[in-house]
């Protein structure tokens, strides 16, 4: 299988062909496509194809061989050591599936759109695109532009075809994003003159002063932090996902949101291992208030999406405490839990994306009953919602436990608090479901509650394939994620030793 | 020194475009027709062939030490004539349209092009002073070309006050340094300031005076208030052409002075550019934030650009000369795209200049939108669009330099800046309405699509810039060094 893909670019594929399709869309002549539905097959038609080329890669990829795969290498900017550097290793595989599925994914749900169809088509090929070429990246400055560039096309989309506020939220979406980033491009800079090159390989074995690591690890805190939505970074996010299309919250909480924790793994990990050592404490009060915090904040909320959205911030603090548990158990809990909250996250809000199609509320006191009229959907939401808070059995379950092992080993207390945080999550997710199955009908006649038609069911039905399958034998994941975890822990741990122990004594062992 | 033969072969594409600027003044005033059409495409030829000659014209020094010719002068002049072709091109239809199209327009800008080529290539502040006033008085006829319009009239005023106060601070610090150093010739300078303290400190004062009197030119802050009335006062095709040639030959002019003649006071100067640098990007920032006229507001993102642009000289290095040239290089292509949106903005043959009047553009027109959209979005400085790479070259000579404050300032600017260039995508795409702009002429669509094309596309090709600019900061490094 391996052969196939020696004389092919596989990874270059991936990331032009969106483009490709994109640039079709856009300079198509709008009087034969009047209706949208040429668009909408074009980037249907792209978005499959995309999924197919990542499924070949996932079966060439050999998991039991360590450093980068399908490596591509081409000069662009030479007498600066900027390369046009792709490969993947087990950490971003996973991340450019999830990428290929999701699209065509939310291309089906957005199958109903009629508003400008084919500049909305051209913004999720370019998404897919971009998202895909920050997690094949190896040099940073390519990162870099692919990290940033997302923000044109989720702009675009959240302003355009967003709710009330979309304007508002837009806005408030690219300068938060933008404010992180800038201090990240500093340290980028720094760091190109310091080494010479933005290999992030040579950038990864790279010594820098502990002194500097500080400040660039702050750099990148903001830049991640933002993304990823930690808290106290998340504060755009109930906005924005609020308001964005269901669509381009679907790809934000399940997609953009990793970016940020791939961000902490490729480059605050690996490049500054002291720094990670030192702020690991900081990152774990940071993630334990996320999961007990922002749950209690989706307690509160009345309205479906906001629900969900602060359960996607949430369980973002889980992951960040099982990256900073700096142990191989915990990064790979971590990384299944990266994969499996963006399955699952995904379905959740498309879920609600098929109650909205039918007219229904936001508003869980709106909403009830649905158990019984809608069997099918309903079996679908409970698969998901008990997912999401980690009944085993599902992927969701996994990820917890692999994080909590790794936390309790670093910290009793750390371990009990996120402990805690998901049993809080349990809480608001059932209180969701009880409103919007189970209680008294509350919604008026006038809403459709016919069950999920052949277009749903091959939105939500691979995801619960997954979901499931991931939860049964997730070995699926940790065998190819092994190599590339253990690599990383292995260096950051050597070069955390080397650190003199006065600098550890903010670290709680 | 090359002999007399020589010397008018180094001046070649200045000689050139006199010569012909003086025949089209001559064909304009005898026949009996306005020919201001053709004559706008005869100049936009002449550059091109310019363009050509600049590299046929050897370098090295002629005149007596008045003029030089190398790398340098070669990159800038190529940026100056593309400004001025890009802004003929606009301004062709858009004058017929407003009524101001005459043959002594593309005359004026050519005279201005002329002064342009000069002080680029001066190596004495003799010649520097000349061309300097032969740009400057033919700007001020063009901001008041518009005669019978109040806001142009005024415009032209404006801009004459002020800028006849910097050429004399310029002049009297020119005088300074001659009574310090003893000579006008850039090598003597630098001699000299390399020589005696108190021959030094003297050259420090008149220094000051100098750059105060280019900062006025580049428009940057302290010394940038005339920009945002000029800008919206003229019309529109002489705002495009003061948004791209005269920048570029001033910014040019401040490194060559900087580094060539005062080159080894660089630890003296440099606070001083610093300090203009951060200013400059503030004032833009803030100022440009509660602008609703959009010529107003590209005034301000024109401040805050020249401030980008000054980091790389203030870094002092070969590195911040290559930042400031490949930033104004791609600053040329940014500003003449946008104006080329923004002559195109017009309802009924009447210039419309509102933020809101391109509410609904997205989709009414989306080619002009999204090359709008482009252009916002490369000033801002979002990748992968080459306006980001600009910023990334001089922050790349800043954080080398370790002017890691001033970098700082440059992206808390940055992301207040990102605030206004959203706001008129804002307008375009999430805003309704219907803009019902007249159609645009060929020229228009020409600038701006080739603009949009360029700015998308400069990131597959970042090393041909890149390569020329850094050859044209090792020629300035070498000499002043």
């Amino acid at each position: 299988m391996n052969n196939v893909f020696v004389n092919m670019p596989i990874l270059s594929v991936l990331i032009w062909l969106p483009i490709l399709g994109a640039v079709i869309i856009l300079a198509g002549d709008s009087d034969r496509d009047s209706d949208g539905s040429r668009s909408r097959w074009i980037a249907l038609g792209v978005s499959t194809v995309e999924l197919v080329l990542a499924i070949a890669l996932l079966a060439a990829f050999n998991p039991h061989a360590s450093g980068f795969q399908f490596v591509e290498i081409m000069d662009w900017l030479p007498a600066y050591g900027v390369s046009y550097h792709l490969g993947i290793d087990g950490i971003s595989l996973f991340f450019v599936i999830l990428t290929a599925l999701l699209t065509p994914v939310v291309i089906l749900a957005s199958w109903r759109e009629h508003r400008r169809i084919r500049t909305y088509m051209a913004a999720f090929l370019l998404m897919e695109a971009l998202t895909i070429g920050m997690f094949e990246s190896l040099d940073f400055l390519l990162f870099y532009i692919f990290f940033e560039g997302v923000l044109i096309p989720m702009y675009l989309i959240i302003g355009i075809w967003g709710g009330e506020r979309r304007v508002h939220a837009a806005l408030k979406f690219f300068l938060f994003t933008l404010a992180g980033s800038l201090p990240m491009l500093l340290a980028l800079v720094w760091m190109w003159q310091h080494a010479g090159t933005t290999n992030m390989v040579t950038l990864a074995h790279m010594p820098i002063p502990a002194s500097v690591q500080d400040w660039l690890f702050i750099a990148f805190l903001a830049s991640f932090g933002v993304k990823a939505a930690v808290w106290p970074m998340h504060i755009w996010l109930p906005e924005v996902y609020g308001e964005a299309p269901l669509p381009g919250t679907v790809m934000l909480a399940a997609v953009l949101s990793k970016m940020g924790a791939y961000g902490f793994l490729r480059f605050s990990l690996p490049m500054l291992p002291e720094a990670s050592a030192y702020f690991a404490p900081l990152m774990f009060v940071l993630g334990v208030v996320a999961v007990i915090y922002i749950s209690l904040a989706a307690l509160a909320q009345r309205d479906i999406k906001r629900m969900v959205a602060y359960s996607s911030a949430a369980h973002m603090g889980l992951i960040v405490v099982g990256i900073f548990t700096l142990s191989i158990v915990g990064i790979e809990g971590a990384l299944f839990q990266m994969v499996s909250h963006g399955l699952v996250i995904a379905a959740l809000f498309l879920c609600i994306g098929v109650l909205l199609s039918r007219g229904q509320s936001r508003m869980l006191d709106q909403l009830g009953g649905l158990a019984a009229r809608m069997p099918v959907f309903a079996t679908f939401l409970m698969l998901f919602v008990l997912a999401n808070v980690g009944l085993p059995g599902t992927s969701g379950f996994v990820g917890e436990v692999l994080v909590l092992a790794g936390a309790i080993k670093v910290n009793f207390w750390v371990a009990l608090l996120t402990g805690t945080g998901m049993i809080l999550s349990v809480a608001y997710m059932l209180v969701l479901t009880r409103r919007v199955l189970f209680d008294n009908a509350r919604y008026s006649s006038n809403v459709a509650t016919n069950d999920l038609n052949g277009r749903e069911w091959l939105m939500l039905a691979p995801i619960a394939v997954l979901v499931l399958f991931l939860g049964i034998y997730p070995d699926a994941l940790t065998v190819p994620f092994s190599h590339a975890v253990q690599t990383l822990v292995h260096e950051t741990l050597a070069a955390g030793r080397a650190v003199p122990s006065g600098r550890l004594a903010m670290v709680t062992r | 020194m090359i002999n007399e033969s020589g010397m008018f072969s180094l001046a070649l594409p200045i000689v050139a475009i006199a010569a012909s600027a003086l025949v089209m003044l001559l064909a304009g005033i005898l026949s009996k027709r306005d020919h201001a059409f053709a004559i706008t495409g005869a100049a936009i030829f002449v550059f091109a062939i310019v363009g050509r000659l600049v590299f046929v014209a050897p370098t090295g020094v002629g005149f007596h030490g008045m003029l030089i010719t190398n790398a340098f002068t070669r990159f800038a002049d190529i940026l100056v004539l593309l400004g001025a072709i890009g802004a003929l091109v606009l301004s062709a239809s858009f004058n017929q349209r407003v009524g101001i199209a005459r043959f002594e327009y593309p005359l004026l800008v050519m005279f201005a092009v002329i002064g342009m080529l000069v002080l680029i290539g001066a190596d004495n502040l003799l010649s520097l002073y000349v061309g300097f006033e032969i740009q400057s008085l033919s700007l001020y006829v063009l901001a008041a070309v518009a005669r019978d319009n109040l806001r142009s009239a005024e415009a032209g005023l404006k801009y004459f006050v002020l800028g006849a106060l910097s050429s004399g601070l310029l002049l009297y610090g020119i005088s300074l340094v001659y009574g310090f150093a003893g000579t006008l010739d850039f090598a003597g300078i630098a001699r000299a300031a390399s020589g005696a303290a108190g021959a030094r400190l003297g050259s420090m004062v008149g220094l000051v005076f100098v750059l105060v009197g280019l900062a006025f030119k580049v428009s940057a802050a302290p010394f940038h208030m005339w920009t945002p009335d000029v800008y919206e006062g003229s019309p529109t095709s002489v705002t495009s052409f003061f948004a791209t040639a005269p920048k570029v030959a001033t910014m040019a002019l401040l490194a060559r002075v900087l580094f060539v003649p005062f080159g080894p006071m660089l630890p003296h100067w440099q606070l001083l550019v610093e300090i203009i640098a951060a200013l400059s990007m503030i004032v833009g920032a803030i100022g440009a934030v509660r602008q609703t006229n959009i010529k107003r507001l590209l005034g301000y993102s024109a401040v805050g650009h020249m401030g980008y642009a000054l980091i790389g000289i203030a870094a002092g290095t070969a590195a911040g000369i290559r930042g400031t040239l490949i930033y104004i290089a791609i600053y040329v292509v940014m500003s003449l795209g946008t104006f080329g949106c923004v002559t195109a903005m017009s309802r009924k043959g009447k210039p419309v200049e509102r933020i809101e009047d391109l509410a609904g553009m997205a989709a009414e027109d989306p080619r002009y939108a999204l090359a709008l959209a482009i252009f916002m979005w490369s000033m801002a400085g979002i990748p992968p669009l080459a306006g980001f790479f600009g910023k990334l070259y001089v922050f790349l000579a800043a954080i080398h330099a370790g002017l890691d404050v001033l970098a700082v300032i440059a992206i808390a600017t940055s992301v207040i800046a990102a605030f206004y260039y959203l706001r008129v995508i804002k307008v375009m795409y999430f805003d309704r309405g219907a803009p019902g702009f007249d159609p645009r002429s060929i020229g228009m669509n020409v600038v701006i699509y080739a603009s949009a094309i360029g700015l998308v596309l400069f990131i597959f090709v970042p090393g041909s810039v890149t390569v020329a600019s850094a050859q044209a900061a090792h020629v300035l490094l070498g000499s002043g060094f």
